[in-house]
């Protein structure tokens, strides 16, 4: 197949731009796509008109939508889909093949996270329930109704859930697909190397029948994205800790970044600490690490040398593989200055003593690789003396974590915001601390990885209270 | 004219302006002073524009570190002079005396305009940068000249700049809104079928209100560099393809390179600017090797020599790059197209900001 045109989107509707740029195979000059850039403004202008996409969804009833949304999975995961202007198809395996030639995913995670997305489209009724406590979806038609005896009325608090995409994980996807639901239409600036996975969403939603309107696709370059999120309604976007400290007072604005999640064993348990290894390695390792639900740090009371040589030992065994292999579960850098800047950082915070590279004794060759013409960093373990050594809360795009000795008294004092804790414990006055705990966001009790949630409850916020607000209302008998 | 003619016309005024600036009863303080210390006269050595080459790179930085009176040519020694400068964001800006320079450009751009887009004794407005810039007084001639009056709404580029530069983009976007407010009460209520802006300008008035709609007919824009994709969007999308877009290029050093609005879309919205030769001479150099020009369709760096008796400018290196044009049977020499600044694609330039 030729490289597709990628255009933009304009509510549904198919622009070429006439500044258009290619995004090449990874480690070739062969053109992956090519893609239509918007100026800013055109993104601007068409913001002012994203109450007419709005109102086409308000115009349907919820349980079509719902009934589109789950048809979208299966169309998502087993279709030929229109790729770029042309009439080409694109079969799922056309879509894996793409994905991984210009983000350096292996074709086995990227199945993995095609999964995971067609699993989010059928659990639609499960995750609005979830997030809206069991309000009835007719509410949402109707604008009120009743909620466990009490009144309750919603609206919606924007025309549009824009969201500023990532190119290192189609999961993120995830994010955004119960909205078409929830009547709000999407606009999504994609990633400059990964605009297969929102493309391929948003062609399985219009072919299950959702109308065009209520999807818009903009490549752009910073200063598109820069108005995207001062204009939208509301904006979704993923960012580091920088990024979060600028948008933490807008709640416009929410912001996905580092997860900081960690793995912790309770002193009641730690003897048992082998039972819990795979579980570790599984949460380090998940998508290539890369995800901000793995474990970037594992705390426990003692046998911090032991735990760190076990995952370390098993983690090792993840090597750089062809993407086509079916065991390869490492994933390269799109970008690969990247792998050189992060293998630097860790490389610096190992230098600052206090730190060792416990899967150095386990790995094949240097931790930085290349092959294939990308950059890989092998699983790194690091065994750290304590909270205050600069790798014990890092979190880095592979497969990282420390391991960090602390007393379990101090452990929820010390680990600071997290985004997924598990705690391996049965210790009720324990267990009860850690839920009090206003830094945690998603908490496991007992051996499960960090990488598995649930998405009817939130994750980095509720997108239902996201996008509608309560309101108080009372309705007088017309006389 | 024919492209022999178009070169031996632009000869002619080389000499002219050569013979002009480099004698002691016409020539201007800095110009006779250097030909004192480079110890050739360019009276003998330049017969026509190809031996420009023979003088170094005209350095802007002279127009902030010399005097304004060491410009003036001993000619118009008994005239006052207008002081217009160029952009600037801090310290003491670039500045070029003037007299009657802007006036001759903007007659000159005059004749380009169509008068089916820009009528004859219709009403202008310009939203822009004004105080000390030549273009304040530029397009209110030219809507005098053109039979009209002129409104302007202020904006200042450099305060804008400093905003962007220190990230404050939510103070930039207030400043757009003020400044847009006024323009928007006066297109809404006074009789206007002509305006001047800059795109970012133009698009943000055609956010607010539907421009055709309010009897505006053409638009002449300037200022900063544009993409295909972007001259498209000002056209069919904020000009409602209603009105017409004449994008042009110019600075307070030159004058206005023009564009040819009407083969736009044919072109795929690729602008090529034409110098207003022979008043000035763009030329596409090779970076590197500046006495190179490039070849034809290849990116290069804007050289700039300005001919007028105002003002002598050899070689100037423009912060623009931009790819070199086969002439136009309309302006038999050399254009520049798709102009963006100059390493664009290296590095971030502030830019196309207001």
């Amino acid at each position: 197949m030729s490289a597709p045109h990628i255009p933009i989107l304009r509510q549904g509707r198919v622009h070429k731009s006439l500044d258009v740029q290619t995004v090449n195979r990874l480690g070739s000059e062969e053109p992956a796509a090519e893609i239509s850039f918007a100026c800013s403004d055109m993104i601007k202008y068409d913001l002012l008109k994203m109450g007419e996409a709005r109102a086409k969804l308000k115009a349907m009833k919820s349980a079509d939508l719902v009934e589109i949304t789950k048809k979208a999975g299966e169309i998502f995961l087993n279709d030929d889909l229109p790729i770029g202007v042309d009439g080409a198809m694109q079969s799922p395996e056309d879509y894996v093949l793409s994905l991984a030639s210009t983000s350096g995913l292996p074709h086995s995670l990227i199945r993995m996270n095609m999964k995971r997305l067609g699993g989010i489209f059928g659990q639609i009724e499960d995750i609005f329930r979830g997030l809206t406590r069991g309000l009835d979806w007719e509410v949402i038609d109707k604008g009120y109704g009743e909620q466990g005896g009490a009144p309750v009325s919603y609206s919606a608090t924007t025309n549009e859930l824009a969201v500023i995409l990532p190119s290192n994980s189609p999961a993120v996807n995830a994010l955004w697909i119960p909205s078409i639901a929830m009547k709000v239409p999407v606009l999504l600036k994609p990633g400059r190397e990964e605009p297969w996975t929102p493309w391929r969403v948003i062609q399985a939603f219009i072919k299950a029948g959702c109308p065009p309107e209520a999807f818009s696709l903009y490549p752009t370059q910073h200063d598109g994205s820069g108005a995207i999120i001062r204009r939208a309604g509301r904006v979704m976007l993923f960012g580091d800790d920088s990024t979060v400290k600028q948008y933490e007072h807008d709640p416009r604005v929410e912001v996905h970044g580092t997860g900081y999640s960690k793995f912790l064993i309770g002193e009641d348990e730690i003897e048992n600490w082998r039972d819990y290894i795979d579980t570790l390695v599984e949460s380090v390792s998940a998508n290539s690490g890369r995800s901000c639900i793995c474990t970037s740090t594992i705390v426990v009371p003692k046998y911090g040398d032991e735990i760190a040589r076990a995952v370390a030992e098993k983690v090792a065994e993840i090597k750089p593989l062809a993407q086509d292999d079916p065991e390869a579960k490492l994933s390269g850098f799109a970008n690969p200055k990247f792998a050189e800047w992060i293998n630097a950082a860790v490389e610096e915070g190992i230098k600052a003593g206090g730190a060792t590279d416990v899967t150095a004794e386990f790995r094949e060759g240097e931790r930085f690789q290349e092959r294939d013409g990308m950059n890989y960093l092998q699983p790194t373990i690091v065994r750290v003396n304590s909270f205050d050594q600069e790798l014990a809360i890092r979190e880095f795009l592979f497969p990282f974590a420390s391991v960090v000795e602390c007393p379990q008294a101090e452990m929820i004092d010390r680990i600071g915001p997290s985004l997924v804790v598990t705690a391996v414990t049965k210790d009720v006055d324990w267990i009860n601390r850690l839920f009090d705990c206003p830094h945690i966001d998603r908490l496991n009790i007992g051996n499960v990885p960090t990488n598995r949630i649930q998405w009817n409850q939130p994750h980095e916020g509720n997108l239902f209270e996201f996008l509608y607000t309560r309101r108080s209302f009372q309705i007088a008998a017309i006389a | 004219m024919s492209a022999d003619e178009a070169k031996a016309k632009l000869d002619e005024q080389v000499r002219e302006i050569i013979q002009w600036h480099f004698s002691e009863e016409t020539g201007c303080p800095f110009w006779l002073d250097w030909k004192k210390e480079a110890g050739w006269d360019p009276r003998e050595e330049v017969k026509g524009y190809d031996d420009i080459i023979k003088f170094p790179h005209f350095q802007d930085e002279w127009l902030r570190d010399e005097k304004n009176e060491r410009f003036v040519p001993n000619a118009y020694k008994y005239r006052p002079f207008n002081v217009f400068e160029t952009g600037g964001t801090t310290g003491l800006p670039k500045q070029r005396v003037g007299w009657d320079d802007y006036k001759h450009d903007y007659e000159q751009f005059s004749d380009t305009l169509s008068d089916e887009f820009f009528p004859k004794g219709g009403n202008w407005i310009m939203v822009g940068p004004t105080g000390p810039r030549r273009l304040r007084l530029a397009v209110e001639h030219l809507a005098n000249f053109r039979g009209g009056s002129c409104y302007h709404v202020d904006l200042d580029p450099r305060w804008v700049k400093r905003l962007i530069g220190r990230k404050e983009l939510d103070q930039v976007e207030r400043y757009q809104a003020h400044v847009m407010a006024q323009a928007v009460e006066i297109i809404k209520h006074r009789d206007i079928s002509c305006i001047f802006t800059t795109p970012k300008l133009l698009a943000s008035i055609g956010e607010r209100i539907s421009i055709p709609d309010h009897g505006i007919k053409g638009c002449f824009c300037g200022g900063t560099s544009m993409t295909p994709e972007y001259v498209r969007f000002l056209q069919e999308e904020v000009l409602e393809n209603r009105a017409q877009f004449v994008p042009t290029y110019g600075n307070t050093l030159m004058g206005l390179a023009v564009s040819i609005p009407e083969e736009l879309p044919e072109k795929n919205y690729s602008v090529t600017y034409y110098a207003p030769q022979p008043r000035a001479v763009l030329r596409i150099v090779d970076p590197e090797k500046t006495e190179v020009t490039k070849e034809y369709g290849e990116y290069g760096r804007v050289e700039l020599t300005t001919l007028t008796k105002e003002f002598f400018m050899p070689r100037f290196l423009e912060r623009d790059e931009a790819i070199r044009r086969e002439p136009h049977a309309k302006y038999p020499w050399d254009g520049v197209g798709d102009v963006r600044p100059f390493g664009a694609m290296t590095k971030t330039v502030i830019e196309g900001v207001y």
